[in-house]
């Protein structure tokens, strides 16, 4: 179901046009309210005068990660503290978050753009929808939450965990649409299985899966099992959160909210834009927010952007499922690592040796991140409870750090592959996602 | 009185017990008594070895992660009651015990058995009390 037709069907040339007047007013209003901003397009050359078209967004100067964290908490939020009326935040790669802030408006959007991802994912009004996602500081939950809301569907706010109890939940309430992530619907099988419940015949008929890379197979396989259609849907609490992009009815590439957030793809090494069509990073400029508005903001995601119409009548220009990223963060069961935070508490353990390698699989349909340490002489003991909790140690710090399980197994020295330049740490088993 | 005794980690992978093997047999060393702790992914390999040093050079040398602990090498009398009779002494005294396991060779009518003590000074002064209870590594040799 198309939701906003005026919104989500709109001409080429009524959409350049209000991307347009959406993009200049963003850029004078970053210009005047975040000093940051000022500094960095002064720096560039760049006025807000400069952006007479949409083409001129080249001119103006990247944002990326680094910046949200020389800014943190709140040096780029656009607003005084009394217009923010919330504060979500992601993990960064320093261990200090990235932190978002939204007005009331913001919210709106937001309640907006997810409920256009739920009813093309499936939902209507009378969609009773279970919100699997984590609620809390990362925008999923929250996110589903208030598009579900906005839509009119009744909404489950179960979060994410206790399985048997999703089950439940599933066969009492009648709920049609599940949402959560990808793997997590795989695991919700499994343990329906083992209960004597057949997936299949769970009530729910569409899935809204996000916050993880996924590939072709591993959907075919979700909507087999569990006998429902799995759309893929994309954000990041940068942009807005979830409600960046999602799949529609054709599952043929997920649209771009692009009266909101104005896509581009550029080279990631010369910087330079690329053509539709052209595989490179995703950067989106925010087109209507106004707490935390970002320009240009690099979201090290690879994608290709496709103009072409889709058959499902919508307008908004559609983009790849995600390819991988330009850089080596990971995303586990939804959350965000980065080898350089393991890397830091493994330093922090006297005696670790800076050879580590981590191994990502799926298995169960869980993500399972496993660090494996190399045991030299210092590490060592003839006593293996002393091994033991120098495991426990080192997974104990893991886990406050990184606020997700790991694995941690001890290995003989100079079994980590030595690499020339850049050490290869991550083993990534997991599936790739499939495409062009 | 204590004796050395080598540590070795080791993947629980196949073949590594045998990689520690033929890497002793190669350096002409005797292996004389043995014991195996293992976890779902490691296992730490105990040896007591005619020459010490040599071993454990050539464990190193072939990228083995190898370390020294003492442990006491002590006499048990071969008869029912032989080993309670020994732990009553360690116990009274409050001596704990970390692990332990057998010595392959035998005085002729006594076994030996190594242990791995933490006090192991406290453990060397309650047993001296009976002579020849604690052997040196010039006695485990001629065994």
């Amino acid at each position: 179901m198309i939701l906003d037709k005026k919104a989500e069907m709109m001409t080429e040339s009524a959409k350049k046009k209000l991307q347009l007047t959406r993009l200049k007013e963003t850029v004078a209003y970053c210009y005047d309210r975040v000093p940051y901003y000022k500094k960095k397009m002064d720096e560039a050359g760049v006025k807000p005068s400069h952006i007479k078209t949409l083409a001129d967004i080249a001119k103006l100067p990247f944002t990326t990660k680094d910046d949200l964290r020389d800014n943190y908490p709140f040096g780029l939020f656009a607003v005084p503290m009394k217009q923010i009326v919330r504060i979500h935040a992601s993990s960064g790669t320093t261990g200090k978050p990235t932190v978002v802030g939204y007005t009331k408006a913001d919210i709106g959007v937001l309640a907006e753009v997810m409920a256009r991802t739920l009813a093309a994912c499936g939902a209507t009004k009378s969609s009773v929808i279970q919100n699997a996602y984590g609620y809390g500081l990362f925008t999923g939950g929250l996110g589903i939450h208030y598009g579900a809301e906005r839509l009119g569907a009744a909404v489950i706010p179960v979060s994410v965990g206790n399985t048997p109890r999703q089950i439940m939940l599933m066969e009492d309430f009648r709920s049609d649409v599940l949402c959560c992530t990808p793997s997590y619907s795989l695991h919700i099988a499994e343990v329906a299985r083992e209960k004597g419940v057949d997936p299949s015949r769970l009530p729910i008929q569409f899935g809204v899966f996000g916050a993880e890379p996924w590939s072709d197979n591993m959907r075919k396989e979700i909507e087999e099992r569990l006998s429902i259609r799995a759309n893929d849907i994309y954000g990041l609490s940068e942009v807005i959160g979830p409600g960046v992009s999602s799949e529609c009815e054709m599952q043929d590439g997920l649209h771009i909210f692009d009266d909101h957030f104005y896509p581009e793809i550029i080279d990631p090494k010369t910087l330079t834009p690329l053509l539709h069509g052209e595989k490179g990073e995703l950067v989106f400029t925010s087109l209507t927010k106004q707490g935390f508005p970002v320009l240009r903001y690099r979201t090290k995601d690879i994608s290709i952007i496709n103009p072409s119409p889709c058959h499902c009548g919508r307008t908004h220009v559609r983009m790849k499922r995600i390819f991988g990223r330009t850089d080596d963060m990971l995303i586990i069961r939804g959350v965000n690592v980065f080898p350089s935070q393991i890397e830091s508490v493994l330093m922090n353990i006297e005696g670790a040796e800076p050879h580590y390698e981590i191994v990502v699989r799926r298995e169960e349909s869980l993500d399972e991140l496993e660090v494996r340490v190399e045991v030299n002489e210092k590490l060592f003991s003839d006593e293996v409870k002393m091994l033991e909790s120098l495991e426990k140690r080192i997974v104990a710090e893991m886990e406050s750090l990184l606020g997700i399980t790991v694995r941690v197994k001890l290995v003989e020295p100079k079994t980590i592959q030595r690499s020339e330049g850049k050490a290869t740490r991550v083993i990534d088993m997991r599936t790739k996602p499939t495409g062009a | 009185m204590t004796i050395r005794q080598i540590s070795v980690f080791v993947e629980n992978k196949s073949g590594r017990l045998f990689d520690v093997a033929e890497t002793l047999g190669k350096a002409n060393i005797n292996i004389r008594a043995l014991s195996l702790a293992d976890t779902l992914d490691f296992g730490v390999i105990r040896l007591i070895v005619d020459d010490v040093a040599k071993a454990t050079d050539a464990l190193k040398v072939a990228g083995f992660t190898a370390s020294l602990t003492d442990v006491l090498a002590i006499r048990i009398a071969d008869v029912p009651g032989g080993l309670a009779g020994v732990l009553s002494v360690l116990t009274k005294k409050g001596i704990d015990i970390e692990y332990m396991y057998a010595f392959a060779g035998s005085t002729g009518k006594d076994a030996v058995m190594i242990f791995r003590i933490e006090k192991a000074a406290d453990a060397v002064k309650a047993l001296s009390d009976t002579k020849g209870l604690l052997l040196s590594d010039e006695e485990l040799r001629s065994l």
